[in-house]
């Protein structure tokens, strides 16, 4: 090496400050470029009822435990049913008027659902979203014999939104998308929003 | 936002002006449990990666200006500053770095190999979310699960705990657990958003120092880097070895072309295998299978699309699209990987001459806890007033 020393302190500085200056073209490029795709809403995780098959994955791949996801009762489809298939398991046929069945005479695993008669063989249903683990059973029965009033949704005041839904990777339906964050859910009937 | 921007220039300026290991330890502390324990570790700076390549990729997402302010200024400041993010900032080396009790030495070629592995980390997680497979990065973080243990900001959903991600809670305590004799092993050998900042972090204008003033080369500081990043003082070689690293050089340099095809080349043969992580792939092979009678009966998936009345034609034009998109991104990633290694050879046989004791900027983390060692520093805090602190 028989270069003198300033000469390669001087290289060095320049080698340096050449990096600096890529890596702020760099960074400065990779912002310019995000600002053209950026927006201010931020995005929440959401499923498409009308896609949705009740395959139980709702209420086990949720990082939470019990599961985000709980079912919904959009009230303005429901028919008020006495022998609703949301509530009772498929083919059970009731005494008699029965307000409140035995735990195993309904088809919710944990009586999420909650019965209470309103006027003649109409019955109000609610859900207890406490207890309900969005599993969608009573999803299943009431859109294979009902009105489809019942249906899943994940609650944003549990949800903790993670950057990739592991429900979303597991479910075969593909109905979880990002939605945005002011029209977090996805209603049936008419509250539907697209 | 503005907390991120406040953390930063605390750990930026405790690292570099300050120079306490205590306040930048409490700045760690504040963020582990604000960005962990708190908001739950989601989103953050390293999952933020494929949150861009997204917005980059496809036209229908626009990345939250929230999730582009935790991709974006860390860089910004670790081209002028270093890795501070590393030291305060980011939750993930927060709880590792708590956690290292006796940290073993790692030899340096194994440093050095399984430092490629971020890279490819990188590569693999931006090929993956830019295609619309999957976020792998969060699939695969060992601790978000652990902050969402704590869940600080819903105190009534304690119960949530354990939720479905028992083995990636297993993983995570492995992880610690290694973590305790290994320094900050994910932030060192995989982390895809250090990877990032250790490339921006050699360019630095500013570097976290050992010693505050002129090295004495006491040798005090050698062991004292839990995260291997301290940098001996070269040996002069003897002479006549230099061509020798010369002649090295240039067998790299000429086999560079061989190297990036066959990354490129390996790479386009992964692109089908890639393609199976697309869900809609997924299923348009399995409607296939159906189809020709090959599996008995249908799952869950194909009984969705049965039902969604959505025709073959589409979902196979569908799948080809983006089987196409994963074998060119899969060439390109093999191409990545290529230069990744290329570029490291080529980094391992310049030999550059080094007369002090020095923190390889890329590598180091501004963790601050060689600087007790230097007596130069202690000297300094002496007659500042206060008692040196024990390293």
């Amino acid at each position: 090496m028989s270069e003198p020393e300033n000469a390669k302190v001087k290289r060095r500085d320049l080698i340096r400050k050449g990096a600096l200056a890529t890596g702020l073209l760099g960074v400065g490029g990779t912002a310019a470029l995000l600002a053209t795709r950026a927006g201010k809403d931020r995005y929440v995780w959401q499923l498409d009822p009308e896609k949705c098959i009740q395959c139980g994955n709702c209420a086990t791949k949720c990082v939470l435990r019990p599961s985000a996801v709980k079912v919904v009762h959009a009230f303005a489809l429901c028919g008020y049913c006495d022998l609703c298939f949301g509530y009772f398991p498929p083919h059970f046929e009731p005494d008699s008027a029965i307000e409140e069945p035995a735990a195993e005479s309904q088809l919710c695993p944990t009586q999420a659902i909650n019965r209470k008669w309103v006027e003649g063989p109409h019955f109000e249903y609610t859900i207890d979203e406490d207890l309900c683990i969005g599993c969608g059973k009573c999803v299943k029965g009431c859109g294979n014999f009902g009105n489809g009033s019942l249906f899943l949704q994940t609650r944003h005041n549990r949800c903790v939104n993670c950057n990739e839904c592991a429900i979303a990777i597991a479910c075969p339906a593909q109905a979880w998308r990002r939605v945005p964050a002011g029209h977090p859910y996805l209603l049936k009937g008419e509250d539907r929003q697209t | 936002m503005p907390v991120l921007a406040a953390m930063l220039i605390a750990a930026s300026v405790l690292a570099i002006r300050v120079r306490s290991r205590r306040w930048l330890w409490s700045v760690m502390a504040a963020s582990l449990a604000y960005f962990g324990l708190w908001r739950g570790g989601c989103v953050c700076a390293v999952g933020s990666i494929q949150n861009v390549a997204m917005a980059l990729a496809d036209p229908g997402y626009a990345v939250p200006l929230s999730v582009a302010a935790f991709f974006l200024l860390p860089l910004v400041f670790a081209l002028f500053v270093g890795r501070t993010f590393c030291a305060g900032v980011c939750p993930l080396g927060a709880l590792q770095d708590i956690v290292v009790v006796r940290p073993l030495k790692v030899p340096a070629w194994l440093e050095h190999t399984l430092g490629l592995l971020a890279y490819v980390y990188l590569g693999a997680g931006v090929l993956f979310a830019a295609t619309g497979a999957a976020f792998i990065i969060c699939e695969y973080d060992p601790f978000v699960s652990i902050f969402r243990l704590l869940p600080l900001a819903r105190p009534g959903a304690a119960v949530d705990a354990f939720g479905g991600s028992t083995a990636m809670l297993i993983l995570g305590g492995c992880f610690l657990v290694a973590g305790m004799f290994i320094g900050r092993p994910y932030c060192r050998w995989l982390c895809p958003y250090g990877a990032i900042l250790k490339l921006l972090a050699r360019a630095a204008m500013w570097r976290t120092t050992i010693t505050p003033d002129e090295c004495i080369r006491c040798r005090l500081c050698e062991d004292a880097c839990p995260f291997g990043a301290i940098r001996q003082p070269t040996v002069e070689p003897p002479h006549g070895s230099l061509p020798i690293d010369r002649r090295r050089l240039a067998i790299l340099l000429s086999l560079a072309p061989v190297v990036l095809l066959a990354g490129g080349a390996l790479g386009w043969q992964l692109g089908r295998p890639f393609a199976r992580m697309h869900v809609t792939v997924r299923l348009a092979d399995r409607v296939r299978l159906e189809e020709a009678g090959k599996v008995e009966g249908t799952v869950d998936m194909t009984d969705a699309f049965y039902a969604s009345g959505a025709s073959r034609e589409t979902l196979d034009a569908d799948a080809g699209a983006i089987e196409r998109k994963l074998v060119r991104g899969g060439a390109l990633f093999g191409l990545w990987v290529g230069l990744v290694i290329l570029v490291k050879l080529v980094h391992l046989s310049i030999r550059r001459r080094r007369d002090n004791y020095e923190a390889d900027p890329a590598a180091c983390v501004s963790c601050g806890r060689c600087f007790a060692y230097c007596p130069v520093e202690r000297e300094r805090l002496k007659k500042r007033g206060g008692a040196p602190p024990q390293p």
